[in-house]
């Protein structure tokens, strides 16, 4: 019965795609409609060809299939969001990589930017987050996931999410907030998804079989919950026409430009930091195989940081119309974060006493620690950018964007990576990863690759920074605009060329990941009998 | 008086008092005594259902399995 109310649905959002794509105002809507058309009759054939088969989910097991399929979406969008990188810094090195004759303009910069950045943290570190969370839930409840196959549905919708606001930036949808440009369309179909989401993570939590909740759902369920919150509201418009991808934003003025903070620093401390320590919380204790170094400090370490990050946000608007108590305010809490960060870090790095050796030995746990060393640094200078005289300065500069990449590509990368080395053997029951020496090779080139590239963007950040305000005798404004860009041509061809080295890891990776499970056979399945789904 | 002002009277007198308490309430709620223990045991949650679920009925994994 179930099966024939998925088909009936299925089948109208097709022909409503289709009658969509037919009355679309614009080229992004259109192919978006096109594409969900595709989608839906896909999914409704499939659906059409297992109906009322028997499917099984024997509650003695876990769900893991869907946790694979995230493992490979992860590498995949981990390769293509790094690419995209690539490409963007040797855009801005060398602005004929632009090809606006040749692609009239939609290959520039503008367009690719916000599709490497929507790349890399909602493809990559999203499915790292849901594949991951999927995982750690399971084995810290002793519970299979909630929902029967809803996971599935989470997965795909998340992938479809991703082709959609992918496609519709190149073809001119966006909301032209950063890190929220995808039109209203596809932050309704979002919000299905992550409640969905949220509801499989719960309902998994619920039918625990540890009495505890352990500290890595915590982190998990405060990102999942905080990011529905920013979600919605960040996202309120109002579509101008239901055929077409333009909306308006209902906030105005310095109100939209603080809603977009909150939101975009909150997706950093949420997305980025909470859902990522819930990894931490895991992984680090697992691959050295004992537990976090103090509960306790896990525990305060979570509740500090729900109750900081989320007013840090006005940082990002000093010297603008925000007032400037509300300045003052996300400054200060910006400062006071340094002690949950570090706290955190300490605890994570501190797992490992007792067994430092490891770090010699095990090139994946040098990964995790080096993962956590840029998560320490990253927040010490996130906080000291957000003072308002070191930020003067920093604003609008390079500096930022190293910030950022010394963050994303250290802490977020490197855990993710640890993560996928961690995964891989015991999903696909392979005795080991392939070869410990690749692991090395893709740590030095990450490691190298962004050294290379902070290094760079704080010199030349800085540089620009103190151009911008050099005047002469008379008080006038020594540079122009041009004499900066010009002056960070060498900098920012040594940061492209870290970029190659950190995307040659990954594809490192990638092969020794394959190879991990193509060429090594299968151990004896653990869970006995029972065929991979 | 506008809702901006009463609101924001509000925020930074009695709803600060109260996150601030609630949060020291965490802290101090963390070394309760007899919280070692406790944390002992649940840091150890993620040694113990590697490869599949509790079977049905149990309720808790204290004191069985143990490290793998």
């Amino acid at each position: 019965m179930w099966d024939y109310i998925k088909l009936a649905v299925l089948g109208a959002i097709a022909v409503f795609a289709a009658i969509a794509a037919n009355y679309a105002r614009d080229l992004a809507y259109m192919v978006n409609a096109l594409t969900v058309m595709l989608a839906a009759a896909i999914t409704f054939v499939w659906v059409l060809r297992r109906a009322d088969s028997p499917r099984p989910q024997p509650a003695n097991e876990y769900l893991d299939g869907v946790v694979r399929a995230g493992v490979i979406a992860t590498a995949f969008w981990g390769v293509v969001g790094f690419l995209v990188g690539v490409t963007v810094a040797f855009q801005l090195a060398f602005p004929a990589l632009n090809f606006s004759e040749l692609a009239q303009g939609y290959l520039n910069f503008g367009k690719l930017r916000p599709l490497h950045t929507s790349a890399v943290i909602f493809a990559f570190g999203g499915n790292a987050l849901l594949m991951s969370s999927f995982y750690v839930v399971q084995r810290t409840s002793a519970a299979r996931l909630w929902g029967g196959n809803l996971a599935w549905f989470v997965f795909w919708g998340y992938q479809l999410v991703i082709v959609l606001a992918a496609t519709g930036y190149i073809l001119g949808a966006t909301h032209g907030k950063e890190y929220a440009e995808p039109e209203w369309y596809v932050d309704w179909w979002l919000t299905v998804v992550w409640v969905a989401y949220l509801a499989v993570f719960l309902g998994t939590i619920i039918k625990r079989k540890e009495p505890h909740i352990y500290v890595a759902n915590w982190f998990y369920l405060s990102f999942i919950v905080t990011i529905a919150m920013l979600h919605v509201v960040n996202n309120l418009a109002i579509p101008v026409s239901v055929f077409g991808s333009k909306s308006v934003q209902v906030f105005a003025g310095v109100q939209d430009a603080m809603t977009q903070w909150w939101y975009g620093h909150n997706a950093v401390g949420f997305f980025l930091t909470a859902g990522f320590l819930g990894m931490m919380y895991y992984f680090v204790p697992k691959q050295a195989e004992r537990p976090v170094y103090s509960y306790k400090l896990s525990i305060i370490h979570f509740w500090a940081l729900i109750f900081l990050y989320i007013w840090a946000g006005p940082h990002h608007l000093h010297y603008t119309a925000l007032p400037e108590w509300a300045s003052t305010l996300g400054m200060v809490f910006s400062i006071i974060l340094w002690m949950p960060s570090w706290g955190g870090m300490i605890n994570g790095l501190m797992t490992l006493s007792g067994a430092w050796d490891k770090i010699r030995t095990d090139p994946v746990i040098r990964m995790m620690v080096i993962s956590i060393g840029f998560y320490g640094m990253s927040t010490f200078e996130g906080p000291m950018m957000s003072i308002k005289a070191v930020n003067s300065l920093s604003h609008y500069t390079d500096w930022t964007i190293g910030h950022v990449h010394s963050g994303a590509l250290g802490w977020n990368g490197m855990i993710t990576f640890g993560a996928l080395y961690f995964l891989v053997p015991r999903l696909w029951n392979r005795a080991g990863l392939y070869s410990l020496k690749l692991v090395s090779w893709h740590f030095w080139l990450a490691t190298i690759g962004i050294v290379l590239y902070a290094a760079s963007m704080w010199v030349t950040g800085i540089m620009e920074g103190l151009m911008w305000r050099e005047v002469d005798a008379n008080g006038f404004l020594v540079n122009a605009f041009a004499d900066t860009v010009a002056a960070k041509f060498p900098m920012y061809v040594v940061r492209g060329l870290g970029g190659v080295m950190y995307l040659t890891g990954a594809i490192i990776m990638v092969y020794n990941l394959w190879a991990t499970v193509a060429k090594q056979p299968a151990t004896a399945d653990a869970r006995a009998a029972v065929p991979a789904e | 008086m506008d809702s901006y002002s009463l609101f924001r009277e509000f925020a930074d007198s009695w709803a600060l008092l109260a996150l601030v308490l609630l949060f020291v309430g965490v802290v101090i709620w963390a070394f309760r005594p007899g919280s070692r223990k406790v944390h002992e045991d649940v840091a150890n949650i993620p040694f113990r259902h590697e490869d599949r679920p509790a079977p049905a009925g149990t309720t808790g994994a204290r004191g069985e399995g143990g490290a793998r």
